[in-house]
């Protein structure tokens, strides 16, 4: 699975995106979370503080109980600050 | 015939050139917006630039919701939604948007809610260089969260 970072969370886990096989017991974006932070310090960092956390699976917000089972893609960033 | 101009890009944008499209037969009016990078911040800081990232596919597919949204509250007969990225200078445009309808009403209305909806539904971000040296990601206003979900109200 595709996971993808933007700014800050980008810059505290140090890639953009990564391919990740996930085991069979991920299947949530909160799962994912959990697991992720395991992988790096980086990683640990860029999800310490989950209230600046937003998520969207195969490119539609999600929230941290949406399922991720067959998602292309999950991207983590924080609040959107456009316009 | 209906206009939806949903464009995300470096370049600068012509708003004349933008209202233009916009006009037409059936139109009776045409409201826009158009953001401009500010250099003074709240706290007195000066910002000497900023740089907007995005999430490419993801964006557009979110700023055409938003539009198709807008279409189906009110009766327009165009709307254009712009939205620059990359490195902009205080002064520079960021964001454009504009509707067009047979009455003003609808046309001012469906602009307010594209540009409120933006705010907080396009997966944009920013992150500011101020004269100190100091580099920061701008974090969202629950001010902008309150005003673009008074839309559902």
């Amino acid at each position: 699975m595709k996971i993808l970072y933007f700014a800050w969370l980008r810059e505290k886990v140090g890639v953009a995106e990564e391919n990740l096989a996930l085991p069979g017991e991920v299947r949530t974006v909160q799962d994912l979370i959990d697991w992720l932070k395991l992988k790096s310090p980086g990683h640990d960092a860029a999800f310490g503080n989950a209230r600046l956390i937003r998520c969207a699976v195969d490119q539609d917000f999600a929230t941290v109980d949406s399922r991720i089972e067959g998602a292309k893609e999950v991207a983590f960033f924080p609040p959107v600050t456009g316009g | 015939m209906k206009l939806r101009r949903i464009l995300v890009q470096a370049q600068d944008f012509e708003p004349g050139a933008e209202l233009a499209l916009l006009g037409n037969e059936e139109t009776g009016g045409i409201a826009s917006f158009i953001g401009i990078v500010r250099a003074a911040q709240a706290d007195a800081r000066r910002v000497v630039a900023l740089t907007l990232e995005h999430y490419p596919g993801m964006t557009e597919k979110a700023l055409d919701r938003m539009a198709a949204e807008a279409e189906s509250r009110w009766e327009l007969t165009g709307c254009t939604v712009i939205h620059r990225i990359g490195r902009l200078l205080p002064g520079d445009n960021i964001v454009f948007v504009a509707a067009s309808s047979p009455h003003r009403e609808a046309a001012l209305q469906a602009t307010a809610f594209l540009i409120d909806w933006l705010k907080t539904s396009a997966p944009f971000w920013k992150v500011e260089e101020f004269e100190t040296g100091e580099r920061e990601w701008v974090t969202a206003r629950a001010l902008d969260e309150a005003v673009a979900m008074a839309w559902n109200t």
